[in-house]
């Protein structure tokens, strides 16, 4: 499913689908006058039918490119718009690229099914009053871990704080949302700028990292049911798609709470086809083509009136929809401007440590 | 004779094509990059144009040259492996009867046709905890402690422990070992195939044993394509960032990686650049300790 930092496999993956984008293009751009839309999203993140629907009811043919990481698109973008009219940034990246006046402030008077969105979700840090994203879904990191192994788990502590489970324990390999954690776990925001905070979190994760098998890429969830490991930091997507194939295997958001990732959907400055922007925006609103995408992705929507028509078993879980009560000690990652180099110097040190 | 060389016009267009290669793609790319190492990191990680050192300085941060020195290490081990595997693999097909010589050097570049990604996935595969190696492993052991069990031994063996190999340094290795392989064998299979096989037949008919003779003969005609080949090994495994992204456990993390971040998660491409090219510089410095020792071995025989 999807993730959010560097996977190998997708970029990889991806960088052949992009020749085949780009060569699909040139294709469809030669029916000249054709409405079009170009959309630039995560891999595996839209509804089977989302955009068949799409071009259907509205006659707009739409090019649609994948990256494989945030920073791959931020690339892209730091040269100007490449032609791109939506956009699905997360919140840190959101907020970098409202900071460098990438994004267009959306007109909602163009956005009547704005009125969908959670409440829970109308003013995020990153993004106050959503001035320039509609939310599009969320998720978190939490542990992954086999129920036999360790009975009941809710705390990070299980974690950070367990020398009996030294070798069969790991974490992502992301610096943000592994500090993030550790600052939430020692009662920090988990977007301090605070050296000190920092420090402590890099200390703590130094003492944690001789009982952990390593800092994964996103191969947690296919260590958890190989046996290799019983517990695990990882996205909920990944996990869940293991607890499909293995009872044994569950997902927690510790009590602590964590960071979860918000991602939105904008449109970027210099967008070619903006009018058909703002027709995809609300067309992805529509409760049951919201409802269709979150049925087909297993992620958690933001559209408080997809939820009648989205699959009870969904809703019902705790992996995919978290209580309230563990959403409101949660964080999404915001951006840290110059103090992302004091991240990057306490992962250096906790990597060659 | 005349040479090619001499006919202006011709050599003109002919190193066209190669010479715009060259500057599109590896020196525009190159230089781009190295006015960015002395840019500014702009606090949204954009790349701020500026004339300043503090990527470099901070880039020779002792945790950054400890890096750097673990990189180094993890390196030539690897490159020594690789060499002790390669070399004997390298004489093999070298002198291996000639219709024996192209499937066997085709077997050596096979694994080049699949995909590095997928290559280093089916190791975590092979290493794993509950993986391929370790059921070979079991399996032999619950053989022997069979065998034993007929003459009424029971549990000889004890209870079989899988070897944790995978996430450590040792796998990193094994996996550097494994991608860079045919990178040393070629060369060392070059010189050899080209070495006059009448100097062994005289070294041996004057009466120096095999390994004399190797070690004597074969190993010093052979020295150009063995430093070409480590070389060519040790500078790739050096800058290689997949491999213990895939292998390494918490305490593998080489330049490669280092580099790699900063153009990701961390969006610092000045510094990221400046490390980039302490990487180039030092692999310059090993180029041209090569160029410097084979001027010597060209000169004039004493």
């Amino acid at each position: 499913m999807r993730q959010i930092k560097t996977s190998y496999t997708r970029r990889n993956f991806l960088r052949t689908s992009g020749v085949a984008a780009v060569a699909l293009s040139f294709g469809g751009n030669s029916a000249f006058g054709a409405e079009s839309l170009n959309v630039y999203n995560w891999d595996t993140y839209i509804g089977d039918r989302t955009l068949a629907d799409f071009s259907e009811s509205t006659g707009i043919e739409v090019q649609y490119d994948l990256y494989a990481n945030l920073e791959e698109m931020f690339a892209k973008f730091q040269a100007g718009n490449p032609g791109y009219d939506v956009i699905v940034p997360s919140d840190y990246m959101l907020e970098t690229m409202i900071a460098a006046d990438m994004l267009e402030e959306l007109d909602k008077s163009r956005l009547p099914n704005f009125k969908h969105v959670d409440p829970n979700f109308l003013n995020p840090s990153f993004d106050p009053d959503c001035k320039y994203n509609i939310p599009y879904f969320w998720g978190s990191v939490g542990l992954g871990y086999r129920k036999s192994k360790l009975g009941n788990v809710d705390s990070w502590g299980a974690l950070f704080d367990n020398p009996d489970m030294a070798g069969r324990m790991a974490m992502l390999a992301d610096s943000r949302f592994v500090m993030g954690v550790a600052l939430l776990y020692l009662g920090f925001s988990a977007n301090t700028t605070n050296p000190d905070e920092i420090n402590a979190a890099r200390d703590l994760l130094i003492a944690t990292k001789k009982n952990l098998k390593g800092f994964v890429p996103d191969s947690g969830q296919d260590m958890l049911i190989s046996g290799d490991i019983d517990l695990v930091m990882e996205w909920n997507g990944d996990i869940l798609k293991v607890m499909e194939e293995d009872d044994d295997l569950t997902y927690v958001i510790p009590k602590e709470g964590t960071v979860i990732w918000i991602d939105g959907l904008s449109i970027p400055k210099g967008a070619p086809n903006i009018d058909n922007a703002y027709k995809f925006l609300n067309f992805i609103h529509e409760p049951k083509v919201k409802a269709e995408i979150a049925n087909t992705i297993h992620y958690a929507t933001t559209n408080a009136s997809a939820k009648e028509f989205i699959n009870p078993d969904d809703l019902a879980n705790p992996a995919i929809y978290a209580s309230d009560e563990v959403v409101a000690k949660s964080q999404a990652l915001s951006d840290v401007g110059d103090s992302l180099k004091l991240y990057d110097a306490a992962w250096t040190e906790i990597q060659a440590s | 004779m005349e040479n090619w060389r001499n006919n202006k016009i011709a050599f003109f267009i002919l190193s066209m094509p190669p010479t715009a290669w060259l500057m599109i793609f590896f020196t525009l790319p190159l230089a781009i990059m190295w006015v960015y190492s002395f840019a500014d990191r702009g606090p949204q990680g954009q790349i701020e144009l500026a004339i300043n050192f503090d990527n470099y300085i901070r880039a020779v941060e002792w945790i950054h040259l400890g890096i750097i020195w673990k990189s180094i290490w993890t390196a030539a081990i690897a490159t020594a492996i690789t060499f002790a595997i390669g070399f004997p693999l390298a004489m093999g097909i070298a002198f291996a009867p000639p219709q024996w010589k192209n499937p066997l050097l085709l077997m050596v570049i096979l694994p080049f046709w699949t995909n590095l990604l997928i290559r280093t996935y089916a190791w975590i595969a092979v290493l794993r905890t509950r993986g391929f190696l370790n059921f070979g492993l079991e399996w032999v052991h619950d053989k022997i402690n069979a065998f034993f069990a007929l003459f009424g031994l029971t549990d000889v063996l004890g209870q079989f422990e899988a070897l944790e190999l995978l996430y450590s340094h040792n796998a990193v290795v094994i996996g550097l070992v494994y991608v860079y392989l045919p990178f040393l064998v070629l060369p060392i299979y070059a010189t050899l195939e080209k070495l006059d096989k009448s100097y062994l037949e005289a070294s041996l008919d004057l009466g120096a044993g095999h390994w004399r003779t190797l070690f004597s003969i074969t190993f010093p005609l052979a020295l150009p394509g063995i430093i070409s080949g480590c070389l060519l090994a040790f500078i790739l495994s050096m800058g290689t960032f997949l491999t213990p992204d895939l292998l390494g456990g918490t305490d593998s993390e080489m330049i490669g990686n280092l580099i790699a971040r900063q153009f990701t998660s961390s969006r610092d491409w000045p510094f990221g650049s400046a490390l980039s090219f302490l990487l180039l510089y030092f692999t310059f410095i090993v180029l041209w300790v090569r160029a410097t020792m084979s001027d010597r071995n060209s000169g004039p025989v004493k």
